[in-house]
């Protein structure tokens, strides 16, 4: 049973004259973590923004728990597709603090209910203490791990991570990489990341993913964790 | 469900956006089908008789005043960001208090003041111990000379205001390049510093010639017919809408050439990389040299403000000393004013935003910006009195439409104001396009990307995010908008119902009397609205390094009001 499966999926920008994912396919199961990697240009990115709707397919189709999201004749709007992303410049909402930032996605539900979800996830990224603080007024770090919590808020399915550490220094980053590991494995989330770094990769993924030219080259366990 | 690329917008969006660009664009079409109807019986005696003169007046209104405000303007832009000199700091903002003077308000003012009988005269003749006024008399006001210096005298600060912003974000490294290549402080200037800000000039100018086509009040009261007052003449004095048409059609050729120098004047230039470099330090005056400059910076602050305010400001004292205080006429010219302008407000910002949202980047591939978003605002570019004779046409068929749908007598639209109010929105729609539309591009794609996968649709997106991060820019375009039609004359001139005054129709009506002093009022409560805007202009970032702005490219004039939201949001 898997839960995200693309198949044989195309893309191509209006006036382009090659596609930028040419015939992308994968299968990744529930609750895994896999990291696709590859040079820019790739498509990596493009195949996140594929599955989050944000780019209709030429052909092929994206499958999500048995749903299909986009295919022939289907494409389902970004809102209703119940999937998270985690942007690579750090998004969060300027005119929010910390916590109405977490609690965005979760407007449909009681009060009482949300302000529970938004205190739960703002200790499971460390940052309990915070929630009153403006974007502006929080480390990097912090806001990226505010993002976190706030794409975890509303339980996705499927939660897609595009070069998340990517802005932020080295020290941070390797610090990060871990302990959003250890988030993503505590909420059971399956995730899938795009990165350029191989390190970075297979510290996140239980899978790797290479890939080039629009295509998936290689697709193996992570030598780090068996 | 569609296939395809998703829209920025759904297409109720796209379609209401076209919707409004299309009537925007309705008066030009409208023109030009009733300039062709007309026949050309009329171009005959228009061409024989009243273009030439009417053409070369305007040409050489245009001519003097755009070199007048460039010099000026350049002056004093120059003055106050690269030396000091005592009154600096406050004189920087002063200088931009003529903007709150209209041009009618200006030639009222100055007809009065330096009137052969007037305060002015006297008190020269005074000085030279001459009794009378045939013995020694100054140029009268009410000529060509006259007009170009009333007109440069209120419209310099958009050539200042402009340039002000250029200089002060020049890098201090290329001025110190020239100097060490031998060049002295002058040199600098004229060979560095000026080519450089010539795309601000462009800008600047090219705003103030559109003013100056755009006055109809001005002219009048000084007695220059322009193609704007003949416009007016032809329609009001001799109800012929045909010949007014022609004449307009003949004007919007001349706007189209203004627009096509101004883009030549830009061409090829860009100032996208000297943004975060250090400004040039100023350099200090001492003695007389300082004292010079603040005289310099001062006059047009003097002949551009104080000196008409002022006047005006005595008249509308000696009248309510005499006993007449606010009249009823004043008092409801004041309500219907502020009641268009709150009117026109609410629609150009509503549809600035409908407009500006639609044609957004989502960041999914650059577009093209849409053809319909140059249409809407097109409006600014358009003399008042010609978007008025292309909006009778189309406003009237539509009036007669509905009276006949609704068994209504009369017209209703044009008797409700309704036609002025889209008027007025069709001619300012620009300035809240221009402003929310810089306000956009500064929330970046990921934002809505976000809310969209956090399960907001487009429109929750809009009010959950685009509107509180648009606020500044909303809240500054309105302001802009209500000053901008509280001192609106020819559009309403034209469009108002009949029996219905606003303050600039009640001061024009005073002005054509002669009876200067019973609209000092109406003029000074004018100018006093305009003051937030200068406030709101006059303020300038704190530090050198104003923070990056996604379109450094300077603006077109046809995108003068996105200049001017631009100008003050980035400086």
């Amino acid at each position: 049973m898997s839960t995200l499966a693309l198949e044989d999926i195309h893309v191509r920008y209006p006036g382009a004259t090659a596609d930028v994912l040419d015939g992308l396919s994968l299968t990744l199961p529930l609750g895994g973590i896999a990291c696709l990697l590859g040079p820019s240009g790739c498509g990596k990115s493009t195949a996140l923004r594929a599955i989050a709707g944000f780019e209709p397919l030429s052909a092929g189709r994206v499958m999500l728990d048995g749903q299909e999201l986009s295919g022939p004749g289907v494409h389902l709007a970004p809102e209703h597709r119940g999937v998270g992303l985690l942007f690579q410049e750090i998004a969060l909402f300027p005119h929010l603090d910390a916590a109405a930032n977490v609690g965005f996605g979760l407007r449909r539900r009681p009060a009482a209910e949300r302000d529970r979800r938004v205190r739960e996830l703002l200790s499971l990224v460390g940052l309990a203490e915070l929630g009153s603080r403006m974007p502006h007024e929080l480390s990097g770090g912090q806001q990226q791990r505010i993002a976190l919590a706030r794409a975890l808020a509303p339980s996705p399915r499927l939660l897609m991570l595009d070069e998340p550490f990517s802005n932020l220094d080295g020290a941070t980053r390797d610090r990060l990489v871990g302990e959003v590991r250890g988030i993503l494995r505590e909420a059971g989330q399956t995730a899938l990341m795009v990165t350029h770094d191989a390190g970075e990769a297979e510290a996140m993924g239980d899978w790797i993913g290479v890939m080039d030219r629009g295509r998936l080259r290689e697709w193996r366990p992570s030598r780090v964790e068996a | 469900m569609a296939l395809g690329r998703p829209r920025a917008a759904g297409p109720l969006w796209r379609a209401t956006a076209l919707a409004i660009a299309l009537v925007a664009l309705a008066p030009l079409a409208a023109l030009a089908w009733t300039a062709l109807g007309a026949g050309g019986a009329h171009w005959a005696h228009l061409l024989a008789h009243v273009l030439p003169r009417a053409a070369a007046n305007t040409a050489v209104l245009l001519a003097g005043a755009g070199l007048l405000t460039a010099l000026v303007g350049t002056g004093c832009a120059w003055l106050v960001t690269r030396v000091d000199f005592p009154g600096r700091g406050w004189l920087r903002w002063a200088l931009l208090l003529p903007l709150t003077v209209p041009t009618y308000i200006a030639a009222y003012s100055y007809v009065d003041l330096l009137h052969p009988l007037g305060p002015f005269q006297g008190a020269v003749r005074a000085l030279l111990g001459v009794d009378s006024p045939r013995q020694f008399r100054l140029p009268d006001a009410r000529s060509m000379g006259g007009a170009v210096l009333v007109l440069s005298a209120v419209l310099y600060p958009y050539v200042y205001l402009s340039m002000r912003a250029m200089f002060s974000t020049q890098p201090a490294r290329l001025m110190e390049a020239a100097r060490l290549l031998g060049e002295g402080p002058w040199g600098a200037f004229r060979r560095v510093a000026l080519p450089m800000a010539r795309p601000a000039l462009a800008v600047g100018v090219g705003l103030v010639l559109l003013e100056v086509l755009n006055d109809v009040g001005a002219s009048e009261f000084l007695g220059v017919t322009t193609l704007t007052t003949t416009i007016y003449t032809t329609w009001v004095t001799r109800s012929d809408l045909g010949a007014a048409a022609q004449i307009a059609c003949a004007m919007l050729g001349m706007v189209a050439l203004l627009v096509w120098l101004e883009r030549q004047g830009r061409r090829r230039q860009r100032a996208g990389s000297v943004r975060a470099m250090r400004p040039a330090p100023r350099h200090p005056l001492r003695g007389a040299a300082a004292w010079l400059a603040t005289a310099a910076a001062l006059l047009p602050v003097l002949i551009g403000f104080v000196l008409p305010a002022g006047h005006l400001a005595v008249l509308a004292w000696k009248r309510a000393a005499e006993g007449h205080g606010l009249s009823t006429e004043v008092v409801s010219g004041a309500m219907h004013s502020g009641g268009l302008a709150l009117g026109v407000t609410a629609a150009a910002v509503g549809a600035g935003l409908i407009v500006a949202w639609a044609a957004r980047s989502t960041g999914s591939g650059g577009g093209a910006r849409a053809w319909w978003l140059g249409g809407a605002a097109v409006g600014y570019a358009i003399p008042g009195t010609v978007l008025a004779i292309g909006l009778l046409p189309p406003a009237l068929a539509v009036d007669g439409w509905i009276a006949g749908l609704l068994g209504l007598p009369g017209l209703p639209l044009m008797s409700t104001g309704m036609v002025l109010l889209v008027g007025g929105a069709i001619r300012f729609l620009a300035l809240p396009m221009g402003g929310i539309e810089a306000g956009l591009a500064r929330v970046p794609a990921s934002l809505e990307q976000v809310a969209r996968c956090l399960g907001e649709s487009p429109l929750g997106t809009l009010r959950r995010v685009h509107l509180p991060l648009l606020r500044p820019a909303l809240a500054a375009s309105a302001l802009l908008v209500f000053i901008d039609v509280m001192k609106e004359l020819p559009v309403s001139l034209l469009l108002r119902p009949a029996n219905v005054e606003t303050l600039p129709t009640l001061l024009y009506a005073e002005a054509a009397r002669g009876s200067y002093e019973h609209g000092a009022l109406a003029a000074l409560l004018i100018v006093a609205v305009g003051l937030p805007a200068v406030l709101l202009l006059s303020r300038e970032p704190a530090g050198p390094a104003a923070p990056a702005s996604p379109r450094s490219d300077p603006p077109a004039a046809v995108d003068a009001p996105t200049a001017l939201v631009a100008m003050k949001e980035a400086t």
